[in-house]
């Protein structure tokens, strides 16, 4: 299980509002968690920070093909994005960077900002417990074992380094 | 079975017989890009454990971001590529004079009908433009893929919009896309494949089909595509591709779609899409008069030769309102020297255009960027808030049409009503460059009460 204390997003969050391009001269997720979500102002910041989860409505991250949109939100402690739907280049990114990205529109309508949201990607289910604490259940289609493989691995890279040190013929 | 685009391409760079909708495959790409985001790719290559790389032929690097260098962190990335290019044979490498990757390498003929390409640019859908496949993808894949030769891939469902014609006069693909944008909105294509036809499609120029596939990204497409034709096959020819060097893909008649789109051509109008997101489009009527500090023609969208003819049409005999900036940045420098050649570069000039080094330039927010309050007019495909400088400016896009327009009112315009009027002086629209340095062409145009502010 993976999750916690989220905060909630609208629809069509773009990857210049989460990582603006003026700071894509670095890769290092932690210095890339300083200016995530920059544009919105460093009390959204401060809410991203003390978060575990990011919630969204529809088309989250789109935009551009940075990678550094979702390596920043792992940088600054996200452990997964619930989002009502996903922008296709964010989705790969996430997943390629050891981030769960969970396509679950009505968990997305239901977790208000502040609510302990829990992911399990074996099972398959969003858990949204309120802070009254009452407690949904949301399924979604477990991801493809090629692609939790990626995730369990931390990302596309260690999962390709992982391979190439178990059979360097691979690399061929 | 019949099967789409997207369908036939995906079996054939994975290998299999078949590939339907919704199934992952590993496919490998004919061509890996990495622009800017090449340093990125190294780097993140060290963390790998090798640097044997699967075919330093499948490898281009175009160093269009950022460049010329202006930080000596900057330049020093760009060093890094210079040096591993060489030394890993990367022959397809493009430094910083060459200007924007996806406009480069289809001028240099390295993109081909039904090849797979994919790069580290969300606009990587353009290489629909001659029958490609091409789709954005993270630095981390490239990596990956430089060793590997393959990557996973969803085989997209498909999406087919018919375009009829004739566009009416001033209206271009860079209106059709905005009102489809507007219409479908900004997920309206997610993971989808965009194929495009109809009477206005079949014997479009490849810049205009580079327009349209290009701004498929911003409908969330994963692909963009344009069948194969004589106007393909012939500007293939003229970049050195031989009929032989490429195997076209067609989509069968009865391939399922997940929706179809018709537009209609002849009905549409100038199109701008307003702050902050490319879905929020206006017909040009309805923003015209509204005032703007800076006008950028610009971007792999819009900063091709017949974009920057497009705008010197209506530039010629005019001059830019005093208190606007035109920022002109050619997408390439194969650009730069046509329009050099053949006088636009001077109608541009003469009209007060500030013209910098082909390349993305303010698009990515190098150079020309905006201070809080400002507006500016922009042919690129995106109008983030923030993308071009400031926070707290505001981004309106349209087309070159557009931008040369509103360059000279000072205020978004209608190219259609320039069109129509002598350019200030009496200047006829073919004026010569003395004429254009005429006094009288640097008046203040006064705005009509209808597009006035």
């Amino acid at each position: 299980m993976i999750g916690g204390r989220c905060v909630k997003f609208g629809d069509s969050v773009n990857t210049d509002l989460i990582m603006p391009g003026r700071y894509l001269v670095s890769i290092d997720p932690a210095e890339l968690a300083e200016h995530v979500f920059e544009p919105l102002g460093p009390q959204v910041q401060a809410r991203v920070r003390a978060s575990k989860v990011v919630v969204a409505g529809r088309n989250f991250g789109c935009g551009s093909a940075r990678e550094q949109a979702a390596s920043g939100l792992a940088g600054a402690g996200v452990t997964a994005v619930v989002a009502a739907s996903f922008a296709r280049v964010f989705f790969r990114n996430a997943i390629n960077t050891g981030l769960p990205a969970i396509t679950q529109p009505e968990a997305a309508a239901a977790a208000q900002d502040g609510d302990d949201v829990q992911v399990d990607m074996a099972a398959g289910t969003v858990t949204v417990r309120s802070a009254a604490g009452d407690a949904q259940s949301f399924p979604f289609p477990p991801y493809p074992d090629s692609l939790l493989r990626i995730l369990d691995a931390g990302g596309l890279i260690p999962y390709v380094a992982r391979q190439i040190a178990a059979r360097p013929e691979e690399a061929r | 079975m019949a099967a789409t685009f997207a369908e036939k391409l995906l079996a054939r760079a994975a290998g299999v017989s078949g590939a339907r909708s919704g199934e992952v495959v590993d496919a490998y790409p004919n061509l890996i890009m990495s622009h800017a985001a090449s340093w990125r790719c190294i780097r993140t290559l060290e963390r790998l454990g090798t640097d044997r790389l699967f075919d330093p032929d499948r490898i281009a690097m175009v160093m269009d971001h950022n460049s010329p260098a202006y930080t000596a962190k900057t330049a020093g990335d760009q060093k890094l590529c210079r040096e591993f290019a060489a030394s890993h044979g990367i022959g397809k490498f493009y430094d910083v004079d060459a200007g924007i990757a996806h406009v480069v390498l289809m001028e240099a003929g390295h993109v081909r009908p039904g090849m797979l390409l994919i790069g580290t640019d969300s606009h990587s859908t353009i290489y629909g433009a001659l029958g490609a496949a091409g789709t954005g993808v993270g630095f981390s894949e490239v990596a990956a893929t430089w060793v590997t030769g393959y990557l996973w891939m969803r085989v997209p469902e498909s999406i087919k919009v018919t375009v009829d014609g004739p566009l009416p006069p001033g209206v271009y693909a860079k209106d059709v896309m905005l009102k489809l944008i507007g219409e479908l909105t900004a997920d309206g294509a997610t993971y989808c494949s965009v194929e495009f036809d109809g009477s206005f499609i079949r014997g479009l120029s490849v810049s205009e089909r580079m327009t349209l596939c290009n701004l498929a990204m911003e409908l969330g497409a994963k692909f963009a595509y344009v069948p194969p034709d004589d106007v393909t096959r012939g500007y293939l020819e003229s970049r050195g591709v031989p009929r032989d060097g490429y195997d076209e893909i067609f989509p069968d008649p009865d391939a399922a779609y997940l929706r179809e789109v018709p537009v209609d051509g002849p009905a549409l109008s100038p199109q701008i899409a307003c702050p902050h997101t490319v879905d929020n489009v206006r017909p040009v009527e309805e923003v015209a008069g509204k005032r703007v500090h800076q006008v950028f023609i610009g971007s792999c969208a819009n900063a091709k030769y017949d974009d920057l003819a497009e705008a010197a049409s209506i530039l010629r005999g005019r001059h830019v309102a005093p208190g606007t900036r035109l920022i002109v940045t050619p997408a390439s420098k194969e650009v730069l020297q046509r329009a050099v050649a053949d006088g636009i570069m001077t109608v541009l000039l003469e009209s007060g255009a500030l013209v910098t080094n082909p390349g993305c330039g303010a698009c990515a927010g190098d150079g020309g960027v905006m201070a809080d309050g400002e507006v500016t007019l922009s042919t690129a495909n995106r109008n983030f808030r923030g993308r071009m400088g400031s926070y707290e400016a505001e981004i309106y896009l349209g087309s070159p049409a557009v931008a040369a327009a509103t360059a000279v009112r000072g205020a978004i315009a209608d190219p259609r009503e320039l069109a129509g009027e002598a350019p200030a002086g009496g200047a006829s629209p073919q004026a010569q460059p003395a004429e254009i340095l005429s006094p009288e062409t640097r008046s203040v145009e006064t705005l009509s009460p209808e597009t006035g502010r």
